[in-house]
Order: C-alpha cells, then structure tokens, then sequence
C-alpha cells in the first residue's frame, strides 16, 4: 500500500450560497484499495463527488490523477483520465440489451459505420469474466434484477477505461444477498489493481468493504483512517459529532386490541398489474408492525390503498371496526388514520408552503384552523410555534418555506403533523430515508413513544436495520404477498431469504 | 432515491444537467421572490423594442417619450401646464379604460396559475361574458338600473365561469389538457359571437333596416357611472374600481380561504394535495371556473362601461384575453403584480394608439406592432430567466477553465 496515489484531491472547497459544502477537503486514493468515504446527510459526499466527476468546478483546490494536475470540466473529461462512476440511479435504457447499454457513445464498429454487437459481446463477456460481473450480455436490462442492473453500470464504468470507480450508496437499492456478491464483485476489483471510492452511511458495510474510511462532517474532513480499530460507535461519533445511541430502547409490545385489520387485499399498480395480491394482517394497539421488502414489492400500493389514495381491487380495510374499503383519503384521515409518506418532498408536504401551512395539510378545513371556509392565519401560526418547538425542528419558523429546511427538519414536520392528529393507526413509510444518523434517532424514539402510547404503528421499510430494530412483528412482502412472519428475534439473514423470495418457495 | 436528492442544495442551474420543462420554467418563474425580475424582464423587452424602432429609421427616446405621452401618465407630473394637464386626463382615463379589463382578465389567467393550470382561454370566456352581457343588458326593457347591472354582470361572469369550467371538467374527468381545450373553447366563442351578432344572427339588431351586424344597444340605464371625465368623451367609469375589488378579492380568496389554500396546493403540488385529502379533480374545475368569472366580469364591465353595443368586428378583433397572458406573466400572478402590469400594458396599447402617438414622430400604425413586439418579448423572456442563469453560469465556467490553463501553464 506504499504506492503513489491514483487519485488526489487537495484542499478542495466548493461553495454555494448560504453555505460551505466543502471546506479544504484533502482525500487520496491508493491503487487497488477501497476508501469508504462517510457522512451524514448535506456532509459533503455528493459535492465531493460531482467534483471529482466534472459536474461540478471547485472554488479552490486542486485534483491530481495519476500524478496530473487536472481541471475536470464535465463527466467526459473524467472519463477521459479513468474515473467512472456509478449513481445511484442507474443510467441505463430499459428496452437495449445489456451489451448495447455498455457500448453506449463508444460503439466498436465496422468500417466506422455499422455498430460491431458481435465485438461488443465478446468485450462483455470478457469483462464479467475477469471481474465476476455475472450478467447476460444479450439480456434486455428491463428484464435483470436491480443488482445486475448495478453490475451493468459496473461494466460501462470498466468498458471506458475506468481505474477508479465511484460508487454512491450502491447498497441502497440491493437485497442484503445482492450487497454481499457486489462486496464480492470489490473485492475481485481491488485485487485486480482497480481502486473504488465507497459512498455510504452505513457503518457496518463500510467496516466490511473498506480499506481506509474518511469521514466528512459538515463539509470538512474529520479523520481519514485505517479501518483496524474503527467501531460503528466510533465512526459514529465522527460523524454527528456527539454519542449517538444506535440501537433503539424500548420495553417489550403489550399488544392491545385490534385497529387496523386488512383483508385479503387486492390492489393493481399504475398499469394495471396485480401488486398486491391478497393480503391480510392486523395492527394492534400499543405494536410496531414491520412490513420488510425489496423496494416494488407492492409496498406503495399497499399502503395506499389503506390509505384511501388508490382503488382497492377487492378485500377489506377497516380501521377501528370502520370499513374504510373504498372510502377517500379524507375519511381515511378522519377515522383516525396517521401516514407519514414514502416521499415526504413529492407528497408529504407542499415544499412552497410555509411550515404553518404544510402542519395543517389535512385539518385546514376544520375548526380551529379555520371557520365557515375562512383561514385564521393568527391559528395556523400560534398552532405551527408550538408544534416546531414541540417536534425540535430546527432551521426555520412558522412562516418559512417547507423546501428551505434540511431532510431531517422535513421530516420532523410531517411527524409533527401526523402525530398531532392524535391517530389512532400510524402509517410510518420508510420514515427515516435519507436522514442523517441524528435525524433517525430522533424518528426512531418518536415512533416508539407513540406506541407505547397506545398507537398502532404500521412500519413499512427497506432497511432491515430499521425493521429489526423497531418492529414487534415482521412480514416479509414479496411479489404483492406477505410471504412470511416473524418475531422480533429474526435474524437478518432469515428475512433476506425470504425477502427475495425464498421462503415462499419453500412453502409451496 | 434519499441521498442525492437531500445532500446537496437545491440543484439549481449550476451544473450542466438541468434541463427543465417549459412547465417547470414557468413555475420556478412564478415562484422566484422579489420585484427584479419581472423590472428587468420589462426593461429589457423595452430596450429591444428601441432596437427596433432605431432599425426602422426613429429616435427610440423621442418615440418612447411621446409614446409616454400619449398614455396620459405624464398627468401625474406636478410640473406640466393646465394644457397638457386636461389632455392628459383624457389620455389616462383611456389607459385606465383599457387597463380594467387587462386586470380582470390578468386574473383569470393568474388564477388558473395558482392551481397549476395555464389559461389559454381568456379570451373566450371574455368574448362569452360580453356577449352574455349585451344581451341581459338590452333585454328587460324597465327593469330598475342598479338591479339590472347587478343581473347582467352576474349572469356575464357566470357563463365565463361555465364557459372555462368545460375546460376544467375536460381536464378532471378525461385529462383533456387545458391548453388545447381553452384555445378550442376560445374560437367557438369567437365563432358564437360572430354568428349571434351577424346579419340575420339571433342577436343582431334590426335598427337601420337590419343591414349592420351589430347588436342591440343596451339599455341607457345600465351604463357604468363615469366618475371621471365627460361620458360623452369615453371617461372613466366605476368598472374600474370592480376591477381593483376584484383584486382584492383576489388576494384573500388565495391566502385567507381555505379553497384558495386548497387551490394552491394542487398548484404547488397536487400528489400532495391528494394525500392531504383534497380532491384534486374538484380544485381543477372550481379554479377553471373562478378564473373564468374574472375574464367572464371584465366582458361585461366593457360593455356597460363603453361599449354598449357589440358587432361581429369587435368579437373578432379583440386581443384582451391574450395580452392578459402576459400580464399575469409579467405580474407573477400576484395581486400587486397583475395591477401593475395591467397598466403598463394598457398604457403601452394606448400610447401606441393612431388616437394618442403624435405621427410626426412615430408611426401609430408601426408603434401598434412595437406593443405586440413588447408583448411578445415579456412572454419570451419569462421563460428565458433560467436560460440567462445557465449562459451566466457557463461564462463563470470558461473563465474558470481559462485561469486554470494559465495556472497550469506557468507552474
């Protein structure tokens, strides 16, 4: 590991308005190693990142590749010198095949006009081979999993010559199984002489891939280290800056009666396919139920045919002995029905909206807010005052635009305005994603308190450190069923088996 | 999904890979704070149209100032003689004429903004309101005044209302864009309105043995009270003061109802208006429908204000609706911005008027066509903020370029 760094990047600092996103960031990256780089949420990752790749023009610094000064005007340009990097949303065209997505802007042809898909292939095959990217060069990648979908946006990084990789959060969107075989796929990486830079916030993952880890906190650099030694706790106070309690505390559920059951339910998606496909279970007062699944398993039609926003094919909803099947969105509100959405920037709250406005999103139609149709803007702020104090949002107060605050304050707000309705069920939809370490703490303890107040929470999640952590009773989701059931005592792995669907093909 | 979406500010035209919509521009328009804006947007549509008067062998200052002249505004001026002082006053109450129904139609489209839509359709639903108008108001011979221009402003701006709710009706139940449905709504009422009023038409009058296509004149009783200037002349009558009500009413009913705070939540919003519990089918209609009142009243109040009669020419020649675009444009749709571009585009198609713009210094018939150059470059460059952002940022990124490869060249 004494070799010249590949990559340096000394005393980069980028600046927007209002803020510093990069302070004098230094950052090297040694040949064949993997550098986790850490941090919460607005740390700097991304712009760190987008720096490197040409997106975005540092104010100062300077960025030296493979001992070269350079100035990265755009994407190309890092192509260009060896940087490839893989977002996080793939950029790939659904209906090509796999091969074509690879080639793509770099075609090897014939005679400089007819495309060569025969070179193409064998180029392909010969990358996935050296590198364990085990995927079908001919397959449409409309027709791939997710994970070989990752793996494609591997081998386009490879195909232009890439030396060193980005990966930004790869493990978000991949099944525990799936985030084992890409650490699989790094791993044959580094030993082969490739670098890879590791974007994350997940501590355990980076104590497992990483050779050095770098942790950013508000756009400076806090320590860059071996990994020997380092401790999620330990990564985590580098982070935030303070203790951070990971695991939740909470007494064990004493379940109370019956508020939400749903019946054999059957909902179709935007197309018209079946995704949820009879499903029944029940939410108990005073229990955190945890619905575990890889994203598109049918969670969002679920929860929004509970919720009143989508039509229920067939099968019941009832909440509190009311049959809400069928019923608007408003009656599911009024009969006692919290939601913390999935997508708090697309539905939870209307980011024009001052925080007044956005707190009384379901209830500004009701007295006190309003009275015979007319708003009472004096309510509406007295109203938001206590509630920011109360839910500790912090960046703004009643009149301030809800787009101007940090995720975690977001979320806060919607929490606040769930919470204040005095639900009798809580849909909680992914409830802390994209939040930072502090933010989830705070979430996580809120959603314990309220259940131990007597609520029904309704914890619908992709983290399984979340679901395991909160939940006192877990199903797995796939493919629109509700596959299997545990205990609070289940182990990751059990509930990444079932989750790809294991499980289910051991019952059948 | 969650990391790059919170990590970075908002992702603001700094980078290369933002390429919004047409829809999205307008909103980021309408929703950027401040007077800068739309001043620069206007200064710089007005530096243009110098251009264009210098090309065409002018003095853009002397064509502008006796275009300024022409608008009556100079009226405000505690310096100029008694002389000019009169003809000023009549300059302004016709700016004034002109800007009422450019406030009232401005807010028929700036509503339908507010709820996320874009009102092409002004037009029609101003032409349905006047033409509704004429007819209440020529009709009932008798009746008591007050009572009959109350009656036809009512009907005037519910038939606007109708009229522009097919639009919002198409749009809820069959996601009929409103775009095509108000222009198609727009030439049936121009089409309407060139019938009714045509020789033979159901509404044409039989004065002068029936040979013009004009209707009946209303009712002497239902004119508009001038309050200012001599009726005779076309002064300024009360409609102007519905107008300003109309943007008070405006105001409150966004920011102080709940359906505006329903209203502009499907705006902003509508995925979560709906999880919020509001119908969002039902906001389309309703705000399709409020707007189409507002352009619904300004029919009527030109018609009982100085029209008082209508014929097939004036269904077929009148812009209202369309320059009305550009005023909620220009104003943001604002309450304060709609009035205030209103006036500068009532005074524009007045000081360029054959009436008011001395020819000796410009040609009215050329300065006509320098408001519709103004008109078009407001609109242009109202989508043209976010291209000026980009060239800027894309200058900064040469110059940034620039200075490393001399850096890199010297070490």
């Amino acid at each position: 590991m004494s070799a010249a760094p590949v990559l340096e990047l000394r005393g980069i600092t980028k600046r927007f308005p209002g803020i510093v996103a990069n302070d004098h960031v230094d950052f090297d990256l040694l040949p064949g190693e993997t550098h986790a780089l850490l941090g919460e949420n607005g740390a700097g990752k991304s712009t760190l990142m987008n720096v490197l790749y040409g997106l975005y023009h540092p104010d100062e610094g300077e960025i030296v590749v493979k001992g070269e000064r350079l100035s990265l005007g755009s994407p190309s340009d890092a192509i260009e010198h060896g940087i490839g990097m893989v977002h996080q949303h793939f950029m790939l065209i659904p209906v090509m095949t796999v091969a074509e997505n690879v080639v793509l802007a770099s075609e090897p042809t014939h005679g400089k006009a007819f495309l060569d898909m025969g070179a193409a292939i064998a180029r392909v095959e010969e990358l996935s081979r050296r590198f364990g990217l085990t995927v079908d060069p001919r397959a449409r990648v409309e027709s791939i999993t997710v994970g070989q979908q990752q793996r494609v946006e591997i081998l386009k990084a490879l195909y232009r010559g890439a030396d060193i990789l980005i990966l930004d959060e790869p493990t978000a969107v991949l099944t525990p199984q799936e985030a084992t075989d890409l650490f699989g796929i790094l791993r044959s990486l580094t030993e082969q002489g490739k670098s890879v830079i590791f974007i994350s916030h997940k501590l355990h993952e980076v104590l497992e891939i990483a050779d050095r880890i770098s942790v950013l906190r508000r756009g400076k650099l806090v320590e860059t280290r071996q990994r020997e030694g380092a401790t999620e706790e330990s990564l985590a106070r580098a982070m935030v800056g303070r203790d951070v309690l990971l695991r939740v505390d909470k007494k064990p559920a004493e379940p109370g009666e019956t508020l939400l059951a749903v019946e054999d339910l059957q909902v179709l998606d935007d197309r018209g396919l079946e995704a949820v496909r009879g499903v029944s279970f029940e939410v108990r007062a005073g229990e955190i139920v945890g619905i575990a699944g890889v994203d598109g398993n049918g969670q969002t039609q679920l929860i929004d045919a509970i919720a009143g926003l989508t039509h229920v094919e067939s099968g019941r909803v009832l909440l509190g002995g009311r049959d809400l099947t069928g019923k608007s969105a408003k009656e599911a509100l009024d009969a006692g029905l919290g939601h913390i959405p999935e997508d708090r920037q697309r539905r939870g709250l209307v980011l024009e909206f001052s925080l007044a406005e956005n707190l009384v999103l379901h209830d500004y139609d009701k007295e006190p807010v309003s009275r015979l149709g007319w708003l009472r803007p004096g309510v509406l702020i007295r109203r938001a005052g206590g509630l920011l104090k109360a839910f500790d949002v912090r960046g703004g107060g009643p009149a301030t635009r809800a787009g101007a605050l940090s995720g975690g304050n977001q979320q806060k707000v919607v929490l606040a305005r769930e919470i204040e309705r005095n639900p009798s069920v809580l849909i909680a939809a992914q409830p802390t994603r994209g939040l930072d370490v502090g933010a989830i703490e705070f979430v996580h303890r809120r959603l314990v308190e309220e259940r131990d107040e007597g609520r029904g929470i309704l914890l619908v999640s992709l983290e399984l450190d979340e679901i395991l952590s909160l939940s006192d009773r877990i199903f797995v989701i796939y493919e629109g069923r509700l596959v299997a059931e545990y205990g609070p005592d289940v182990t990751e792995e059990e509930l990444g088996i079932a989750m790809t669907g294991g499980r289910s093909k051991e019952a059948a | 999904m969650s990391e790059q979406q919170f990590e970075e500010p908002p992702r603001a035209p700094t980078g290369g890979d933002y390429a919004p919509s047409v829809a999205e521009r307008l909103a980021l328009y309408q929703r950027a704070g401040g007077f800068v804006t739309p001043l620069v947007t206007a200064i710089i549509a007005f530096f243009i149209g110098g251009l264009v008067v210098l090309a065409s062998g002018s003095n853009p200052l002397s064509t502008y100032r006796a275009i300024f002249n022409g608008t009556g505004l100079n009226w405000f001026f505690p310096w100029i003689s008694s002389a000019d002082r009169t003809l000023a006053a009549l300059n302004l109450q016709q700016t004034l004429l002109l800007t009422t129904p450019l406030i009232l139609c401005g807010l028929a489209v700036a509503f339908a903004f507010r709820c996320g839509m874009f009102n092409i359709g002004g037009q029609g639903q101003y032409a349905v309101g006047s033409i509704m108008a004429v007819w209440v108001a020529s009709a009932f011979v008798g009746m008591n005044g007050p009572l009959h221009i109350v009656l036809t402003i009512v009907v005037a701006s519910v038939c606007g209302a109708l009229w522009a709710g097919i639009a919002g009706l198409l749009k809820a139940t069959v996601g009929a864009h409103e775009v095509i449905s108000t222009i198609m709504l727009n030439w049936i009422a121009y089409w309407i309105g060139s019938w009714v009023f045509a020789l033979g038409g159901p509404l044409q009058s039989h004065a002068n043995g029936g040979s013009v296509p004009v209707s009946h004149d209303i009712q002497p009783n239902t004119h508009l009270h001038v309050f200012w200037g001599n009726p005779v002349l076309q002064g300024l009558h009360i409609g102007f003061f519905v107008a300003i009500a109309a943007l008070v009413v405006y105001w409150i009913t966004l920011n102080r109802t709940t359906l505006g705070y329903q209203v502009r939540a499907v705006g902003f919003n509508p995925e979560a208006a709906r999880y919020g519990g509001m119908s969002v089918a039902r906001n389309y209609v309703v705000a399709m429908a409020i707007a189409g009142g507002f352009a619904g009243l300004a029919g009527a109040i030109d018609v009982l204000g100085w029209e008082f009669r209508l014929n097939v020419n004036d269904i077929q020649v009148s812009q209202i609706g369309f320059i009305a675009i550009a005023v909620a444009l220009l104003g943001r749709n604002t309450a304060v911005g709609v009035f205030f571009s209103a006036l500068l585009f009532g005074a524009l198609l007045n000081g360029t008027s054959t009436r008011h713009l001395d020819p000796s210094v410009f040609r009215p018939d050329l300065a006509g066509n320098l408001t519709l150059i103004i008109q078009g470059l407001v609109v242009l460059f109202v989508g043209a903020d976010v291209l000026v952002l980009w060239l800027w940022s894309q200058r900064r990124k040469l110059r940034l370029a620039r200075a490393d490869a001399n850096t890199a060249v010297t070490s």
